[in-house]
């Protein structure tokens, strides 16, 4: 049989014999060999591994196993034992990590076998995959635009059917906004749902590992196999995982559905608009009530992020001195070291740690720091009070569609605007899904538009549900580029 | 608005080297993110504690004695080690 596109359906013929691991890896390698060269995807793949790791399973195949055969591409600041892993830095090229992350374990238990690192933001830093040292990723939708970021690498290798699952980080939308612009489903679970064990720190208090998938089944399978608690993460959680699968049930009857209308102001393009209008409608007629919420500070979510963000940045930053791992700059002593090697750290990257170093320092530390770590405690409020009326809250996941590759990368306060919709889960450390609910149509160019769920703590399996009943009535176009590539 | 000389210091505390065109460009970026970064100054905080972003539900472990990494796969990703002794080697640390 020919090898099928969604893991669900590889992981049945491979547990029943109708294709062996090896000829499902073969092909997810001969996609990336074919459609890879013009997207950038990857950053490095290895088939030799793959393909052992899959004849490995032909040998004794565990039929119950989860993602049996299963071909998945893991973001590159999520560490794998023996496989280089640079957060497409130059401060980490050339670095292989003596050990693998927590859901890198987890994936191979399930029978998984990871087929490669895929391109992000330098450290997840970004909202395009532009400030990849190693060259920006392309969209399957439109070659010239950007996938989002930071994890487009993941999104692409989806979108564009190159592999069915991929692993991405999120700490200010990096899963939901990439997968928007894409065109599939990504998740961010809760903060403490998923062990970030060997996951490389960006702002700890808000990162956290998510999916992406063509279909909300596949997603339930990911999130299933790469939850739980890990006692290597302090901030893992112990916290019970509901039986996502059988939350997908395609309907949303006595779901509350709320919608904050003052925070979707004038910078929603209008095609997003309709799009995210016509989702409800599908909500609605899917059984959910649509009910109007206010979020009173989530307009602040921004300007709270990018100082709580990058005043962690600078401080996990810090271990990027030439001393233990990855790349040095040679200097006559310590100190020409640690800056020369520092200053091989790409445009982004720098400004964050001089912005993070800047409001920690003495003087600036209540006014900034303090200030916004106060203010995401009323965000975090605001959302309590949301869900006493609703059971998710809806937004576009992007006021945009995909743009144009170099169209934002001369001002850092455009691109970071692109996360006004996606920030404030994190700040609250809520659960939330971007779901494929349509394409824009001006301008004579189809592109992707995302809606954005967010639900309460721990509460994915209702993400998952609602997802699942906008899937049955609104199925996605594949995109034009990367199917016929 | 930050000067150059804001920079540098900054620069300094991060261990960044920047070239001469970083310096100009940062004082102007900076400054700007900055000053949309003072828009939580409006937000009434009165009362409010801060937030730590911390999950529920998380035990500690056991305080308890478990494997590590072996140290010759550490060092053997290090830009220079001397892994017969054990250490990672660094130029001096005071000029000369």
């Amino acid at each position: 049989m020919s090898v099928p596109e969604r893991a669900s359906t590889i992981r049945a013929a491979v547990a029943g014999r109708q294709l062996s691991a090896v000829e499902v890896c073969r092909a997810a390698l001969g996609r990336i060999e074919r459609r890879d060269p013009a997207l950038h995807a990857f950053l490095h793949v290895d088939a030799e591994r793959a393909l052992a790791r899959a004849a490995e399973l032909d040998r004794s195949p565990d039929p119950t196993a989860p993602l049996l055969g299963v071909p998945v591409a893991v973001k590159d600041n999520i560490c794998t034992a023996g496989v280089p892993t640079t957060a497409a830095s130059r401060l980490l090229e050339g670095y292989v990590p003596p050990y693998s992350a927590a859901v890198v374990e987890r994936l191979e238990r399930a029978g998984a076998v990871v087929v490669g690192k895929t391109n992000c933001d330098e450290f997840a830093m970004g909202s395009s995959t532009e400030h990849s040292a190693f060259g920006p990723t392309r969209n399957p939708w439109a070659l010239d635009r950007t996938p989002g970021g930071s994890s487009g690498g993941s999104a692409v290798a989806v979108a564009a059917g190159m592999v069915p699952l991929s692993l991405g980080s999120d700490t200010g939308g990096s899963i939901r906004q990439p997968a928007a612009l894409c065109g599939v489903f990504g998740l961010k679970p809760t903060y403490g749902r998923v062990s970030r064990y060997g996951l490389i720190a960006f702002a700890s208090s808000l990162d956290q590992i998510g999916p992406f998938a063509t279909s909300t089944e596949d997603l339930a399978m990911a999130l299933s196999a790469i939850a739980g608690h890990d006692a290597r993460d302090s901030t893992s959680s112990v916290a019970p995982m509901a039986d996502v699968a059988s939350a997908l049930t395609g309907e949303a009857k006595g779901l509350r559905v709320g919608v904050p209308r003052d925070l979707i102001g004038d910078g929603v393009e209008p095609d997003v608009r309709r799009a995210f209008e016509a989702s409800l409608d599908v909500l609605r007629d899917a059984g959910a009530a649509i009910v109007n919420v206010v979020l009173p500070h989530a307009a602040l979510a921004i300007p709270v992020y990018y100082l709580v963000a990058n005043a962690e940045a600078s401080s996990n930053l810090a271990r990027y001195d030439g001393v233990r791992y990855g790349a040095r700059a040679e200097g006559a002593t310590l100190h020409d070291v640690y800056y020369r090697t520092r200053a091989l750290f790409g445009a982004e990257a720098k400004r964050r740690i001089m912005i993070g170093t800047f409001v920690l320092s003495a003087g600036y530390y209540d006014a900034y720091y303090v200030k916004a770590q106060q203010v995401r405690a009323l965000i975090r409020r605001d959302y309590d009070r949301a869900f006493a009326a609703c059971d998710v809250v809806a937004v576009p996941t992007s006021p945009t569609a995909a743009f144009r590759l170099g169209e934002r990368t001369g001002d850092p306060l455009q691109m970071y605007l692109a996360d006004v919709f996606t920030v404030a889960a994190n700040l609250a450390g809520l659960p939330a899904i971007s779901i494929p609910c349509g394409t824009t149509a001006s301008g004579g160019e189809q592109l992707p538009v995302g809606l954005q769920l967010t639900g309460r703590l721990f509460a994915e399996a209702t993400l998952l549900r609602a997802a699942s009943a906008v899937e049955r009535r609104l199925p996605m176009p594949a995109p034009p580029a990367g199917s016929s590539l | 608005m930050l000067s150059p000389a804001d920079v540098d210091r900054i620069a300094a505390l991060a261990r960044l080297e920047l070239s001469d065109e970083e310096r100009v460009r940062f004082a102007t970026q900076l400054t700007a993110i900055l000053a949309y970064a003072d828009e939580i100054q409006q937000a009434d905080t009165s009362g409010a504690t801060g937030d730590d972003g911390a999950a529920p539900a998380t035990p500690l472990r056991e305080d308890a004695l478990r494997p590590s990494l072996h140290r010759e796969d550490v060092l053997a990703q290090a830009p220079a080690a001397d892994p017969a002794a054990g250490l990672f080697k660094v130029p001096r640390v005071l000029g000369s």
